[in-house]
């Protein structure tokens, strides 16, 4: 039975999350979304998910906050098992849970009210009195900076970023302990995502909160996050905190995901690591490469990276990496690190 | 300055108003904007800033009906678009300029197959020259289009559907439909933003490799500084339907002035780190409504009285750096 | 920004936070606006209005009241239109124009009646449909549906009659049952298609009940589509009581009934022509006018650019 260290809010163990879209001769075709995922969430901290279509880090997200039940493994949430969806939770921890999606105009009930937006999760989990309602929402209101009369806007009224700020007041409405974000600022501006963001950061700040920050805008998450984990296929490739992520990028995916970022300024272009230029289109879910699934892009394979997929390796505290370049010299002929 | 020789595209002071309830969107007000040969020109702005709409009045694709241009001249190689009947509009969409959409996805048809998609606009662009145009040479001349555009087996892919492709494979697509007949002026918007970043990588290199092969001019419109920065000589920074700073690019990067434009770039996030700016406050103005003098002016922390009563001409900073502001002028 | 620390109900947020009457307005003129776009729907409007009045104030439009009842006069009878009778009169002596308006009445009663017996459990059994889409639920109802849907209308409805007594409310029942079917159908549709929407997930994910995501977050969503149909739907309801009324059953003479005015001015054709051709002809009039009339809803309705 896996434990939570006391620092952990959560904790995910060997989690699979497989979708089945047919069969064939040999057996069911399944989608492997996530394929075997190892990572935990410390308190107040801001764990960041970065990658591209096809890596998993959605399916991730919605499997924490109960949108799909795990195919196999465990997610521990403050030492509860929560490996099932949403309608199996407890209010309690639905309370706990929350998310924000990243396109406000579908997240948001067309035909509803902000008002009416904000009373849901009122109701379902604070105490509050109804005649305290409108009172609680401009309260709501103010800690996203919105004025208290968009109480009675419709979302179409209302522009992008604000729309994502009462995404965001909606989340925070239950009082959580984690908010799992879903590129919440994706579908935004550049300089309405500055202003979204920095909200974001206060938030987090004043209320103690945790953060899953999914995105797949490396700078974003390089000023976002605490630590980053990088995903390619279901698998995680590369975590270690935000500094290290972009000074020492050791797997080659996480440097070609580096290489490829579009910058405005000299000092950031110093920073990318050498040029790879990708080759080739992103593989596929439903049947991954064998071995270590990147390596039919990786320009710096060996043979044995097309037969065994390689383990995680801890190359120093907190920097983890899934590569046959720095498996144990005495499993392989490594580059060495 | 600009040598009237071998300007292309000639954006003069272009008025767009959009027909609504209550009244008129004055989207663009007075849009200005060069693309010379063989140039390489970033339209950078935010959503509703104007810039899908100045790139549909080049190609007259406005909704039609809900829409008026009460003043402005887009000349083309000398000639007013504008003015243009509808034979000659047909022939500018057909051999000299061509757009590439946002999203592939739904750029293409899904009943109709990649052969047939590409092989309808050869068939146009020739059959305004030739009265017949043979089946195995539209295929000849698809899957050569193809190939410019890097796809693997294009000979197969004649006869896939889009839904067979992914995401770059299609925006590939539209690339080689855009290059296969027209050739001097490509628009391309927002290419790859809906695509995984290592793809919008490939995208955006094999517009500069064929831009590059063929000679042509392009206009790259995007939100994304980085993009532009990597991919254009000249920017044009656009905010609510006017153009507030134009300059070579390594000049914007290095020597920004418009108050809009430091505030843009300080709201991208750094790969180095180090936080984000607090963005822009305010929000874009009311179209219906808009301010009368300079547009940014609600939001801009430098604004004087005469911001508020006359919209800014351009100023020259540095050479080829125009500024539409008048702390520039100081 | 205020600062509020456990305030009481008669602090200033009360005052300030009444929802703002001038919105409707606002909304009234724009929705206004959408609808006519379009000149055809003014058209249909007008037409409506000209259909509804007439109904409502029948006794003073038509000029022979009277004769929209037991009369017979038989001198006057198979009169061509003319000044005194616009459109002529029937085999009995009797205006044609008055009895088209006071066929009106009942034509328009009837969709009325029709279509709020209809509309309510049609559009609940397609949410509760659309909603558990897949389960049993999902196939009893549907399947239940398609039964009704597949029984031919007319023979549906004349069963039913022949069950039952002809008469007006009779006639109402059998039009309902072979209503509501459609709107279950359309709900089915639009229900099964939003509840996959983020915004409906966002309301389970945070634990709303069933009964909430159907009725406050899907159906305010399929208002549109439900609005448009009825419009639509009233000059088809009335189609088919006058087909109902030109076999019999329905309202029954003297009351008049403009498929029954079809029905006996047809032996006269084709000498005594306006018999026949001039409650045809209303009929069209009903069914265009509401038919452009919803066309202008559906335009209005639709979730665009302002």
């Amino acid at each position: 039975m896996t434990q939570l260290g006391n620092d952990e809010i959560l904790k995910a163990v060997n989690l699979k999350k497989y979708f089945r879209i047919g069969k064939d001769k040999k057996g069911p075709i399944f989608v492997r979304a996530v394929d075997g995922v190892n990572f935990s969430i410390k308190y107040g901290e801001t764990l960041g998910l970065v990658g591209e279509s096809g890596s998993g880090k959605s399916t991730i997200a919605y499997t924490v906050v109960g949108m799909y039940r795990p195919t196999s493994g465990q997610i521990l949430f403050k030492g509860q098992n929560i490996g099932m969806e949403a309608v199996r939770r407890p209010l309690s921890l639905k309370k706990e849970i929350q998310i924000v999606f990243q396109d406000p105009s579908s997240s948001l009930n067309p035909e509803q009210t902000v008002e009416q937006i904000l009373s849901l999760p009122l109701r379902l989990h604070t105490r509050t009195p109804k005649r305290q309602f409108k009172e609680k929402m401009v309260e709501l209101l103010e800690k996203v900076e919105l004025p208290s009369d968009y109480l009675y806007k419709l979302p179409l009224s209302i522009g992008g970023g604000e729309k994502q700020m009462v995404a965001i007041a909606r989340a925070l409405a239950s009082n959580p302990s984690l908010i799992v974000l879903d590129e919440p600022t994706s579908a935004l501006d550049v300089s309405i995502q500055a202003k979204v963001i920095n909200k974001l950061m206060n938030l987090q700040k004043e209320l103690n909160l945790t953060y899953l920050f999914i995105t797949h805008d490396l700078s974003l998450e390089r000023n976002v996050a605490s630590r980053i984990v990088i995903m390619y296929l279901g698998k995680i490739c590369e975590v270690a905190d935000a500094a290290t992520f972009f000074e020492k990028p050791l797997h080659p995916y996480t440097q070609m995901l580096i290489s490829s970022v579009p910058v405005i300024t000299e000092e950031e272009e110093k920073l990318k690591p050498k040029k790879i230029v990708s080759i080739g289109e992103i593989g596929s879910p439903v049947n991954p490469p064998s071995g270590c699934s990147f390596h039919p892009r990786c320009p710096y394979r060996m043979p044995i990276c097309s037969e065994v997929d390689p383990e995680m390796i801890e190359v120093s505290p907190g920097h983890i990496v899934r590569c046959h370049l720095f498996s144990r010299p005495e499993k392989t002929d490594s580059k060495g690190v | 300055m600009e040598t009237k020789e071998n300007i292309l595209l000639n954006i003069k002071n272009l008025h767009v108003w959009y027909r609504v309830y209550g009244g008129y969107l004055k989207v663009l007000n007075g849009v200005n904007l060069i693309v010379r040969e063989g140039e390489r020109v970033g339209l950078v702005g935010e959503a509703g800033c104007g810039k899908t709409t100045t790139m549909k009045s080049i190609l007259q694709i406005l909704p039609p009906g809900d829409f008026l241009i009460p003043k402005g001249e887009i000349y083309y190689k000398g000639k007013d678009i504008l003015k243009m009947n509808f034979s000659e509009i047909q022939r500018l969409r057909s051999k000299e300029i061509a757009m590439i959409f946002q999203d592939p996805t739904a750029a293409l048809n899904p009943v109709f197959t990649i052969g047939t998609q590409i092989g309808d606009v050869i068939k146009y662009s020739i059959a305004l020259e030739e009265k017949k145009v043979y089946k195995e040479k539209l295929k000849i001349l698809s899957a050569r289009a193809l190939k410019e555009a890097y796809l693997p087996d294009p000979e197969r892919m004649l006869v896939n559907y889009p839904f067979q492709l992914s995401g770059g494979m299609r925006q590939r697509t539209c690339i080689a439909m855009a290059i296969s007949s027209s050739r001097n002026l490509l628009i391309a918007d927002e290419p790859g933003t809906s695509l995984d970043v290592t793809i919008q990588d490939q995208i955006l290199h094999l517009l500069k490799e064929i831009v590059e092969k063929m000679g042509a001019s392009i206009i790259l419109i995007t939100h994304s500084l980085g993009v532009a920065r990597e991919m254009t000589d000249r920017i044009y920074v656009m905010y609510a339907g006017t153009i507030v700073e134009t300059a070579l690019t390594k000049d914007l990067f290095k020597n920004p002035v418009h108050p809009y434009t430091k505030g843009l770039l300080a709201s991208v996030p750094k790969l180095s780190g180090g936080g984000i700016a607090r963005g822009i406050p305010g929000r874009i103005p009311d179209y219906l409504n808009p301010p009368q003098g300079c547009r940014f002016q609600p939001r801009c922390e430098h604004s004087t009285s005469s911001c508020v009563e006359n919209p800014p001409q351009f100023f020259e900073v540095e050479e080829g750096h125009l500024v539409a502001c008048y702390l520039a002028q100081r | 920004m205020r600062n509020l620390s456990g305030g009481q109900s008669n602090s200033p947020i009360a005052v300030n936070l009444a929802r703002p009457k001038s919105l409707f307005w606002t909304n009234l003129g724009r929705n206004w606006y959408k609808f006519s776009r379009n000149p055809l729907s003014i058209i249909g409007l007008v037409i409506v209005l000209v259909i509804i009045i007439s109904a409502i104030f029948a006794p003073w439009i038509a000029p022979y009241p009277e004769q929209a009842g037991p009369f017979v006069d038989f001198e006057n009878a198979g009169q061509p239109p003319s000044l005194q009778h616009l459109c002529g009169t029937d085999n009995m002596g009797r205006d044609i124009f008055s009895r088209i308006v006071f066929a009106f009445r009942g034509a328009l009663i009837m969709a009325i009646v029709v279509l709020a017996l209809a509309v309510p459990p049609g559009v609940l059994l397609g949410l509760i449909a659309g909603y558990f889409q897949g389960g049993w639920i999902d196939t009893v109802i549907m399947r239940i549906t398609d039964i009704f849907l597949a029984v031919p209308p007319l023979i549906l409805a004349l069963a039913v009659a022949s069950v039952l007594e002809p008469n007006l409310m009779n006639a109402m029942i059998a039009v309902t049952l072979m209503w509501w079917p459609w709107y279950t159908r359309l709900l089915y549709g639009t229900a099964s298609s939003i509840k996959n929407e983020y915004f409906v997930i966002a309301a389970e994910l945070t634990g709303a009940g069933k009964f909430h995501i159907i009725f406050r977050e899907i159906l305010p969503n399929c208002l549109s589509p439900i609005f448009t149909k009825i419009a639509l739907d009233v000059g088809w309801v009335i189609l088919i009581g006058a087909s109902l009324s030109f076999v019999g059953l329905g309202q029954q003479p003297p009351t008049p009934a403009l498929g029954q005015m079809v029905s006996d001015g047809a032996r006269y054709m084709p000498i005594f022509w306006w018999m026949t051709i001039f409650p045809a002809l209303a009929i069209v009039l009903i069914l265009l006018g509401f038919n452009l009339m919803g066309d202008g809803i559906r335009d209005m309705l639709e979730r665009g650019m302002g």
